[in-house]
């Protein structure tokens, strides 16, 4: 593993990897049981040298913004490390937004290249709204079937010149990405991570979680999202280590591939470990009556000899059919992004397979905590990384208040809103808006959620404001969304869902027509940003001189309300 | 050749059986999420079976963002 603490940015970093590593297998791609793709780092370098200078010669310069928007897959990290090497900033866009969205992003983005896939470029290409992200220069899309219209856009495959493109230097607090983490509705909140941020956040993480030649690495979380292009990307690429993409994440063959690739590692959201888990048990449970017997047998003497710490090889010997459906050379999932049963982390450490959970948000470079899988604690999620510092802010007397986080690994600041930055970093300290307290160990706890949003079992942050705008126009006097935790305060992370507070016209029932209403309109939503239900308010809402809503105070009054009986389920 | 029609039918039909819901109440239009009341993994457990009955491949790009019957009966019979 190269010192990334030693390093000025991830493109010097990368640059050393390729070389250091250059026999060593980086990246393997399958597309069902089709092995697409399997590249050493010296083969990774001669595919990106071309891209990056080819973007060298169209003009691409240091701090130039490149947006990313595709599905996990080698060009997506050859394209990558192109523009790191450029000196550009990279901006990964969240391929499951819809094409307006997107569009909306680029612009605010400003970013001048965008490298795409077919698939998803033909729906940008075909939404109205791209005419707004005028910035755009100049456009690769990859793999474009023959004869396909690329509506101005390039072939990735044919980007590409010879001759050696001239590594760019930066420094370590330049910015090397713009990661969204909201915003698709109202105000975009580009976190802008400095090279900095990804350096010491990787470097903290390996002091917890192994990589080096050999381990490899199941990317199955999008790439444009901060975990996976850390877990996924510049951690595996800096130590030797492998990477595996799939191109369908059908369940059936991420089990294949464990055992194809002998996979070490897998970062996932709740949904994804909660449905191994049914799997599982499913399993066991049609096992004849004697053979389940033995196995639950196994799985307590398992249990008491692991109840210290987790001793996989031990496991191994002991659970070695469970084992080998993941691989037999598994050694943690990593679990994080949203609120996650401590049974189900249970399950899986009774099973041997150590689960570590942890917490982190994109403004914080990624993880704040993370459990060492080597003694991790199913009811926390784990200690702080080194050089993070965690404060509980105004703790009440059961010691919880809100997370506060001051490290090296916090973003710069939100792109083009320094406001927001204002309230959101405070003399140095990062307000998480969770609510939590450390125990007398030092692990964090997380009890709910001071701001106003949800986050849902496949790990995406839903923010309100992001989704009114499919409601406007509604037949009503007026409406606002909320997290039903924010008006009724939970001391949970559990059944986070969303309500719109709907103040009806003056002599208007809810009635059939315009629940009717609501609900075509909710379905035009994506299925994880739907609101669950309503809740009807028969009085004005709050609101500022400007005649925006006071949310706060809406909030407020709402919360008289009885949460059990008001919300009427859509 | 299956027309549109038959292709939604099975489709439906075939959504019945694997969620285990009465034959006949779902209807072309409907968000398989709501209706259902399944998750994004369901989803794809579906989409497996149903490309077994077709004996056709739905690349996972081709069924992003949909979310009723009729058009991933489209997007299947494109590709039948």
């Amino acid at each position: 593993m190269l010192d990334l603490a030693k390093y000025q940015s991830m493109g010097a970093a990368l640059k050393d990897a390729l070389g250091q590593f250059a026999n060593e297998v980086c990246l393997i791609e399958s597309d069902r049981e089709r092995e697409k793709e399997r590249l050493t780092y010296r083969a990774f370098r001669d595919r990106a040298s071309p891209l990056a200078k080819a973007l060298q010669d169209a003009g691409f310069k240091a701090g130039d913004r490149a947006a990313i928007i595709m599905t996990n897959q080698s060009k997506w990290l050859i394209s990558a490390y192109a523009i790191l090497y450029c000196g550009g900033v990279l901006v990964p866009l969240d391929y499951k937004l819809t094409p307006d969205e997107l569009w909306q992003l680029l612009k605010h983005s400003s970013a001048g290249t965008l490298i795409s896939e077919y698939p998803i470029w033909r729906q940008l290409a075909a939404a109205a709204a791209r005419s707004d992200a005028t910035n755009l220069k100049t456009i690769l899309v990859t793999e474009t079937p023959s004869n396909a219209p690329l509506h101005g856009a390039q072939h990735w495959e044919d980007f590409q010149r010879p001759g050696e493109p001239t590594f760019v230097p930066r420094h370590r607090t330049d910015i090397a990405s713009i990661v969204y983490s909201s915003g698709t509705g109202g105000r975009p909140k580009g976190c802008m991570t400095t090279h900095e941020n990804y350096l010491e956040q990787g470097h903290a993480i390996t002091q917890v979680i192994a990589f080096e030649p050999g381990i490899r690495y199941l990317s199955i979380l999008p790439t444009n999202h901060v975990v996976d292009f850390m877990m996924g990307f510049l951690l595996p690429f800096t130590s030797g280590a492998t990477v595996v993409h799939l191109r369908t994440l059908r369940p059936e063959f991420v089990r294949d591939a464990f055992t194809r690739y002998k996979i070490s590692y897998m970062m996932l959201v709740p949904l994804i470990l909660k449905n191994l888990q049914k799997g599982l048990e499913a399993k066991f449970a049609a096992l004849p009556k004697g053979k389940r017997a033995a196995l639950n047998a196994l799985i307590r003497v398992n249990r008491a000899l692991t109840r210290a710490r987790p001793r996989v090889w031990l496991s191994r010997r002991l659970l070695g059919q469970v084992h080998n459906a993941f691989g037999g050379e598994f050694r943690a999932f990593g679990v994080g992004s949203a609120f996650i049963e401590p049974a189900t982390l249970q399950f899986f450490l009774d099973l041997g397979i150590p689960v570590a959970n942890s917490y982190g948000l994109t403004e914080a470079g990624t993880a704040v905590s993370v459990n060492d899988p080597r003694a991790p604690r199913t009811d926390t999620v784990g200690k702080p990384l080194a050089g993070t510092e965690v404060r509980i802010v105004n703790p009440g007397a059961d010691g919880i208040g809100e997370v506060a986080v001051r490290s090296k690994t916090v973003m710069s600041g939100y792109l083009d809103d320094p406001g927001l930055t204002a309230e959101t970093i405070v003399d140095g300290w990062l307000m998480t808006g969770d609510l939590g307290k450390l125990d007398p160990t030092g692990h964090l706890q997380l009890f709910g959620r001071k701001k106003n949003m949800i986050v849902t079992a496949e790990g995406k942050n839903v923010y309100p404001e992001d989704i009114e705008t499919i409601f406007e126009g509604l037949p009503v006097k007026e409406f606002c969304i909320f997290a039903a935790n924010y008006i009724w305060p939970q001391r949970s992370l559990a059944g986070e869902q969303l309500v719109l507070a709907l103040h009806l016209e003056p002599g208007r029932n809810y009635d059939e027509d315009l629940r009717r209403e609501l609900t075509a309109r909710n379905l035009r939503l994506l299925n994880y940003k739907r609101i669950h239900g309503v809740v009807l308010f028969d009085e004005d809402f709050p609101r500022t001189a400007s005649t925006k809503i006071k949310r706060n105070a809406l909030a407020e009054r709402l919360a008289q309300l009885d949460r059990k009986t008001m919300i009427l389920p859509l | 050749m299956r027309s549109l029609e038959q292709t939604t039918q099975e489709v439906l039909d075939l959504a019945s059986k694997h969620f285990n819901v009465p034959a006949g109440s779902l209807a072309p239009g409907d968000d398989f999420f709501k209706k259902l009341g399944i998750d994004s993994l369901q989803a794809l457990e579906l989409l497996s079976r149903l490309e077994n009955h077709f004996a056709i491949e739905l690349p996972d790009y081709e069924v992003q963002g949909v979310s009723d019957f009729k058009t991933l009966a489209e997007r299947i019979q494109s590709r039948l």
